[in-house]
């Protein structure tokens, strides 16, 4: 039996670690990472190449164990001696929702079918979940295009198509790594905006690496991370401002 | 949940019917081999049903009249009916040659068969598909429409002209050549007879050797030369059985009383398949591994490649938290539908093409069913090397970094 885990309640990241290597030749990807995600909040995670962005991205998306640290998502502390592979899975398939730089969308499945995908893997019903995700591509305004395959869809409808896919099993997480980079700057404030409006309507934690200078100012919080140490500051949350 | 497998070879099926269409000619291919041998089986064994015998007297310590040349004298079939147990005998000889077709030749095996009835007489084509059976001594030729000869030919063996009167099916030797009847004492001559050139010269030697012309000896020479113009012999004496008789008693006793070699269906169906067929049988089978071994290697480079193309989605599909049995099931269903395309290809291409084949091409359920199976199990056993791949792809190449 897969693990259950609880509702929702955001992300806490208490002194997370993550060291590669043995003895001398060991680096520390992360020295001791403290985060904090409220439900229905966007923060933003930023810094340089090498600074460990993507190692703490593998974390919080239970792909790679930390060496240290505490994480809990929700009520419950996962990466305990508890977890298996296959609660890790379930986790990622059922509370931690993904979004890429690239979409990598399934080439060979029409847009329903790539969004539908994970519920139907979750053990939902065919028809109840493409209905799921039809919802979904209706609230990202992408519904008309439910039965192209993703070769036929611009970057930007891609996007949204990913975005669809990672919050369709209504993850109380969604880990989103350069999400507007392919992006002109109209379609990644665009995609920003969809964010922040799922996070509000769904109550979703959202972390958004970026190095896009363009939507740094939207978030209202954004963790610098150099070094493998985060830093937090307030944002300016200029996107939230102007549409709420 | 939707078949992953099923909806990629949906979107690249023009790969996957090109692939399938070519691994398809394979196993057509290896399916025809497995029919050759079946035919090369079936040849010999129509060969031994044809000629209506129980037993094969040929002579001594040769496996003949087919895999071995054999003679015996020809009135041997005399002193066998006097044996217990044997209803019939008859003379029969054997003789694979090129036989004249107008301009043409056609490679073929000549059957001397003894004057009798056909039915009683073993050796006689048991029944035609056009025509009539011979019915003069000489001169006369039933031929296997396989020969491509036709009622009223005429066809040269030798240095005689026959007239075809009779056409059969399915009578060929073990080499899938075939079969032209004609009167024993006919055959008996084409098998011996030499032109007149070397008659003339044989003839001057025995006349210069003092031994045989001797003067004080009249009659002598003549005798020799006689005797050396004449063949009194045959390849083997056929046999049917009286009823209530083992054949295997009946021949016991025909190796003790007649001092020749005998055999029985059972044994002479041993020497084709087992000896006269053997080394072709064999080639068949190398060529069968090899074609096998080619096959497992196209899908597991096509079912490895189709996987490396893949290696994004299967990572993206990990971090979703994807079974590892679901993208295992996926690499796998395709496999086997490649082999399924392929199979079933192949069994038309075979099936289409065994009559254009010059042997007789023979296509057995139980070698398709086998064949089906092989195929199968070769595209399991490519695919493992796919899914050890796929399952190795870690989830973390999806984020990058």
């Amino acid at each position: 039996m897969e693990r259950a885990t609880s509702a929702g309640k955001g992300i806490l990241i208490e002194g997370l670690t993550k060291r590669y290597g043995k003895g001398d030749t060991a680096v520390d990807a992360l020295k001791g990472v403290d985060m904090r995600v409220a439900p229905g909040e966007v923060v933003g995670l930023i810094g340089p190449s090498g600074s460990g962005k993507s190692t703490l991205l593998k974390c919080l998306g239970a792909v790679i164990d930390p060496s240290a640290g505490r994480m809990t998502l929700g009520e419950e502390c996962i990466f305990d001696a508890g977890w298996k592979v296959r609660d890790l899975r379930a986790l990622r398939r059922d509370r931690i929702g993904f979004v890429f730089q690239a979409p990598y969308l399934i080439p060979f499945l029409d847009v329903t079918d790539n969004v539908a995908l994970l519920p139907m893997l979750a053990g939902v019903p065919n028809a109840e979940a493409r209905a799921r995700a039809l919802e979904l591509l209706g609230a990202l305004d992408i519904s008309h295009r439910a039965a192209a395959m993703p070769s036929q869809l611009s970057g930007g409808e891609q996007q949204r198509v990913a975005i669809a896919r990672g919050l369709v099993n209504r993850p109380p997480v969604i880990l989103a790594d350069e999400p507007t980079a392919p992006l002109d700057s109209v379609r990644a404030m665009a995609v920003v905006r969809i964010l922040n409006d799922l996070a509000a309507q769904f109550q979703t934690a959202i972390i958004v690496v970026t190095h896009d200078e363009k939507i740094i100012p939207t978030f209202k919080r954004i963790y610098h991370i150099r070094d493998g140490v985060t830093h937090e500051e307030a944002g300016e949350g200029r996107l939230v401002r102007a549409a709420g | 949940m939707i078949s992953l497998a099923g909806r990629d070879i949906l979107h690249g099926w023009g790969k996957f019917v090109f692939t399938g269409i070519g691994l398809g000619l394979l196993i057509g291919v290896t399916l025809v081999m497995a029919g050759v041998y079946r035919g090369m089986v079936d040849d010999g064994k129509a060969l031994l049903d044809n000629s209506g015998a129980d037993l094969w007297v040929v002579q001594r310590d040769t496996l003949g009249p087919y895999a071995e040349s054999s003679s015996v004298q020809d009135d041997l079939y005399r002193s066998l009916l006097g044996q217990r147990g044997v209803a019939g005998a008859a003379n029969i000889t054997y003789l694979t040659m090129q036989v004249r077709k107008g301009s043409a030749d056609v490679r073929a095996m000549v059957v001397g068969i003894a004057a009798g009835q056909p039915g009683s007489t073993p050796g006689w084509p048991p029944y035609l598909v056009a025509g009539r059976q011979i019915t003069r001594g000489h001169y006369e030729a039933v031929a296997d429409v396989a020969s491509g000869l036709r009622l009223g030919e005429r066809v040269g063996i030798r240095r005689n002209q026959y007239t075809v009167v009779g056409l059969t099916r399915r009578m060929v030797s073990s080499a899938g050549d075939p079969m032209v009847f004609i009167p024993l004492k006919d055959a008996q001559e084409a098998q011996f007879l030499k032109d007149n050139d070397a008659i003339l010269q044989g003839r001057r030697r025995t006349e210069a050797n003092p031994a045989l012309n001797r003067p004080g000896v009249p009659g002598l020479l003549d005798a020799v030369l006689a005797s050396q113009s004449a063949n009194p012999y045959v390849n083997a004496v056929l046999v049917t059985l009286a009823p209530g008789h083992a054949p295997d008693e009946v021949a016991e006793a025909i190796r003790r009383w007649q001092r020749h070699t005998v055999y029985t269906r059972a044994q002479m169906e041993g020497i084709l398949v087992g000896k006269l067929i053997a080394t072709s049988a064999r080639q068949i089978g190398m060529f069968l591994v090899i074609l096998a071994v080619v096959s497992a290697a196209i899908v597991a480079f096509i079912i490895y490649t189709l996987t490396m193309d893949k290696i994004r989605e299967i990572a993206v599909l990990k971090l979703i938290g994807t079974r590892n049995r679901t993208i295992a099931a996926m690499i796998l269903q395709q496999a086997v539908a490649l082999g399924l395309i392929g199979f079933v290809v192949g069994k038309i291409a075979a099936t289409w093409s065994a009559p254009f084949f010059p042997k007789y091409v023979l296509l057995v359920p139980a070698d398709t069913v086998a064949g089906f199976a092989a195929v199968m199990a070769i595209c399991v056993l490519a695919s493992l090397v796919s899914i050890r791949l796929a399952l190795r792809v870690d989830p973390a190449e999806a984020i990058g970094g």
